[in-house]
Formats: C-alpha cells, structure tokens, sequence
C-alpha cells in the first residue's frame, strides 16, 4: 500500500505542496524539449527527401560546433567563424551528395543506412585530425548569446530561468517553424516531398535530386550548427555531445519519422516528461531516471501506435 | 494550356529516334530501332511483352542510356537524354505501374508537375506575398483547369496513396498535363481500368490531343484502343521493328500476326 501511495498519490501531493518547483522543472523540460526537437528534426529532413536514416546527424552537431570554435580559436572574429562555419556546412552538403549520395543512387536504402555509419567516422576523423579531440568552450559570449538568469518571485517561491536557455527556445522555435513553413508551402518544400514520395516520378517532372539532396543536407547541417552552439552553450563541445542526438532517437519514435509536427510535440514530450518523472518518480528507483525514460515511453507509443502520433500510416492497396 | 497548333497527322517530324541500340549486359533490349513522332499526331507503340516498349519510352525521356543511335528533337540531334532536359524541353510522361507522389494530395502533385514553371525565390515564397502569390495563384488557377477537364474536383484534397487505381491513372495523367507538355508519353494508360475507366480514358487522350495539340506517344496493349486512337502504330517484338504504317494496314500485316498470335515465319 505504501510503495502504491509513493507511485500515485506522492508525487501529486509534492507538486501542489511546491508549485514553484513544478514550474521550474517543466520550464527546464521545455527547454530541452525544444533542443530535442531541433536535433530530430535534422533527420527527419533528410529522411522525408531522401528515405535514409542520417546516422551522422549526431556527429554533423559536433562536427559543426567544432568547425566554430575551431575557426574562433585560430583567431577569426566570432561571427565571421559563424558565416564561415555555415559555408562550411554547405560544402559538406555538396561533398555528400557528389561522393554519397549520387553514386549511390537508386541503391537500397540500408546501403544508403551503412553509406552514413561511413560518414560518421569520416566526420569523427577529420574533426579530430583539424580540431583536436580535446573538450572546448563554446564561444556563446563572442556570438552574443545572453548569460546569467532571470528570477522570478512567483507561486509563492521563486523559478530561475537561464537567459541562455530562454535564447535557444527562441532560436530552436523560429527555426522549427521557418523550416515546418517551407516544408508545406513552398514551391522547394513541395520539391522535397515530391522526391521523398519518388524518385524517378520526381526526375520526370523536371525535379533535380541532385539540387534537392544538397538543400536537405545543407539545411540539416544548419540546424546541426545551431543545435551544437545551444547546447555546446550549456555544456561544452566535445565528442560527447554526439550521444545528445541519441536522444532524438525517441522523439522520433514518439512523434514518426516522416513528420515535422511530429518531431515538435514529440521532443517536447520527451523534454518535459524525463524531467518530470525525474523529479517526482526517480527517487523511487534510486534517480538516474533521464538516461532511459524517453524510451519507454518510445516503447509504448510503439505499441499503440507503430507509425508514431504524427507519422504517415503506410497505405498499400493489395 | 498551350493553344491548340492544329491537327495535322501529315506535319512535320517533332521527335525522331534513329536506329537506337540499348543493351543490359548481354540482353538486348532494342535493337537498331528508327522511328518518328509527327507534330500533333497520336503515335502508338504496340507489341508483346518484353518487346521493348517501355525501354524505348525510357530512351526517349532519358531514364535509359542507348549505346547507339541518336534522338532528334526540334531538330536538334542528341545521342542521349536526360530526364531534367527532357522535362524542361517539354516531354512529359506516365509510367506503367503509376508513379505519384503518393503521401501529397492531388492538388499537390499536381502543382509538383508545375515545378519548373515556378521561378520566384524561397525568399518571396516564404512570405507569401506580392510576386511569389501572384504566381502561385496563376499555377493554381491552371491546375484547377486540368482538374475540372479530368473531372477529378472530388479528389483534390485526398493523398493520392488512397485512390484507387483507376483514379490514380487520371491523376498522374493530369500532373504530365500540368507540364503543359508538346509532348505527352503514355505508358499504358488504361492497364487495370474497367470499361467505363478505359472509355474515360480514352476520351481524355482524344480531347488532350485535339484541344491542346498535344503530340502524344502511346503504349498500349488493348488493340481496340490503339486502333480508335493512333494515327500511325509502330511495332516492336524482342527489340526489333517489325512494322510501323497506319493502324488498319498494321492489322493486316503477317510479321505482326505472327508476332501476336506466335505463328510461325
């Protein structure tokens, strides 16, 4: 009876007794929330146009933030390393699609899946051959990026909100949401999905895969920079960081692999309630609880719901 | 839609292949194949399975490289094509076992098919404003004409990945259309339709053909069909010519009977 008054009633009761608390943890699981969201949508972007599953968009968020601080350190002022960083992206875009992408073309698409596990190490190699393998700083100060915290006398305690965090909520949001515009209105984000539905359909309407694959891996490597300067901010950058993508992994269950509403709502779910249970239920089993709640609640959506909340059921008529 | 350039069966040569080659390792899948397509004509590919139909539409919007022979176009002499030419020089095509874009709605793939008319930047189409609305306005206004001509207005909304068959056939007819093509390459258009489909079918091609002028290059195994809509047939059987005339003459013919029926000489 006690151990039940522990999972169902406690927990609700430690909330109300301390709203100031609840609100501080689901504004930290917010925030994380929408870093999640920001790096799941690096591969949904690329799985909707080109069917693969990026294995290197973990490495791409370290790859970038490297290239940065990398370019910083040489003495390049900050945003000209930013400018910088982001043409060097594009050219990574192109080398992957020149040496990736085309020759592999109308190949499997689990030799597509190995072709990415390839780039992996590539990425790991070069960055630690140019950059080092040793744990930087990111330069959040240099990019302007605020820092300090902001308190608010509310619910009776007090909710402490990082200026840094607030930013990348803002940045993470806007970009999510240009990206999630272009994707259904444009002329381009029709492009996209076209190529994602066929390629050969695609080709006969005039649609270029070449010119589409560099847009998609150039966009992913845009919001692997900025996911990498987030959260290179709250931490540091290292070769560690690669294991936040990871975490993508259940976003993307929860949310379809093929949506980018999905990736949103299912990051902030993630965010918001490893936090939660964290807090409230992670004493119970000794704490430690962040590092595989995501998935099992990835598990059990699985269960429920195979295509994910948002991703396209797959229609096939026999 | 481009203004109707009048009917003439006897007008100039629009498309020409000359004796086109194509081989897959040891197969050879045509073999020294010369034919043309005439302005505002109907052109019908006929012969058995395997005989190389698809491949010479393949050859002819550029998915498949000959390794001889040459592709005439406006004039123009080309050992080869390529899909991304071959769609902006005005070849449009459908495919045998339907390719759409089958998550997005109709409307959708069809304003896909207007993919190359577009040309304001991501910028303006972001912003939804001044030129890149007015040009989204004008494409739609288009595909909403080949919407009503293919009376397909029920489906507008729908993923195309639901529709049944036949309904996809139409749909992927009206997203060529959409290229607002000169030339129009149908591969078996009417395969798995029923009658009332078929006629339907048929109908589109005949008005496409009349009203557009568009040139049109068919495949077709239902010899009713071809023999109601073609104005010249050609014949293929394992990769080689073996007639091109007009259709009543290429009913006539022993090498086509015999190919058909597999009478011997």
């Amino acid at each position: 009876m006690h151990f039940l008054y522990l999972v169902f009633i406690d927990p609700f009761v430690q909330m109300g007794m301390a709203p100031d608390l609840l609100a501080q943890t689901l504004w930290e699981g917010l925030v994380s929330g929408v870093l999640y969201a920001l790096i799941a949508l690096g591969f949904v972007l690329i799985y909707k146009a080109s069917g693969v599953f990026n294995f290197a968009q973990g490495i791409m968020v370290v790859f970038a933030a490297l290239t940065l601080v990398g370019l910083y350190a040489a003495g390049v002022p900050a945003l000209l390393a930013l400018a910088l960083t982001v043409a060097v992206m594009f050219v990574l875009a192109v080398a992957i699609e020149r040496l990736v992408l085309r020759p592999l073309v109308n190949r499997p698409d689990i030799i597509l899946f190995m072709a990415t596990f390839g780039l992996t190490y590539v990425l790991v190699g070069m960055g630690e051959l140019v950059f080092g393998g040793d744990t930087k700083q990111m330069i959040a100060k240099q990019l302007y990026l605020p820092s300090g915290a902001i308190d608010l006398a509310m619910l009776g305690g007090r909710v402490t909100l990082q200026k840094l965090d607030i930013a990348a909520a803002i940045i993470a949001s806007v970009m999510v949401a240009a990206l999630a515009v272009v994707f259904q209105y444009t002329r381009i984000g029709r492009a996209l999905r076209a190529v994602a539905d066929s390629h050969r359909a695609a080709l006969s309407v005039g649609i270029s895969l070449n010119q589409i694959w560099v847009i998609v891996w150039f966009a992913a490597g845009i919001v692997a920079l900025a996911t990498g300067i987030m959260w290179g901010a709250r931490s540091e950058v290292s070769f560690a960081l690669e294991v936040v993508a990871l975490k993508a992994l259940p976003v993307l269950i929860l949310g379809g692999f093929t949506s980018i509403p999905g990736a949103i709502v299912g990051g902030l779910i993630v965010g918001l309630s490893e936090k939660l249970f964290e807090l409230y239920w992670g004493p119970l089993m000794g704490g430690g609880t962040e590092a595989w709640f995501a998935y099992v609640v990835a598990l059990i959506v699985l269960l429920f719901r195979p295509h994910g909340l948002f991703g396209e059921v797959i229609i096939e008529r026999i | 839609m481009t203004e109707a350039a009048g009917h003439v069966a006897a007008g100039e040569t629009l498309l020409a292949v000359e004796r086109i080659s194509l081989r897959f390792g040891g197969v050879t899948a045509l073999n020294d194949v010369s034919f043309d397509i005439r302005r505002g004509e109907i052109r019908a590919i006929i012969g058995p399975n395997g005989a190389g139909k698809t491949s010479m539409l393949n050859v002819i919007n550029g998915f498949y490289h000959p390794q001889r022979g040459a592709i005439r176009f406006h004039g123009e002499n080309l050992a080869r094509m390529n899909p991304g030419f071959a769609a902006r020089s005005g070849i449009a095509r459908t495919f045998q076992n339907v390719a759409l874009f089958r998550g997005m709605t109709t409307l959708d793939n069809l304003m896909a098919g207007r993919a190359l008319k577009m040309k304001r930047g991501l910028f303006w189409q972001l912003l939804r404003h001044g030129p890149a609305l007015d040009e989204e306005i004008a494409h739609r206004r288009v595909v909403e004409d080949i919407i009503d001509f293919l009376e397909i207005e029920a489906i507008r909304r729908v993923p195309v990945g639901r529709l049944p068959y036949g309904l996809q056939k139409r749909v992927e007819l009206g997203r060529a259309l959409a290229m607002e093509p000169e030339l129009l390459l149908l591969d078996e258009p009417m395969t798995g339709m029923n009658l009332e489909e078929k006629e339907d079918m048929c109908r589109f091609i005949l008005e496409v053909n009349s009203q557009f002028g568009t040139t049109i290059a068919l495949i077709e195994h239902d010899m009713g069909v071809v023999m109601d809509l073609s104005s010249r047939v050609v014949v293929l059987d394992y990769g080689r010519k073996i007639a091109d005339d007009v259709p009543d003459a290429v009913k006539q013919d022993p090498a086509v009977i015999a190919a058909y029926l597999g009478v011997a000489g």
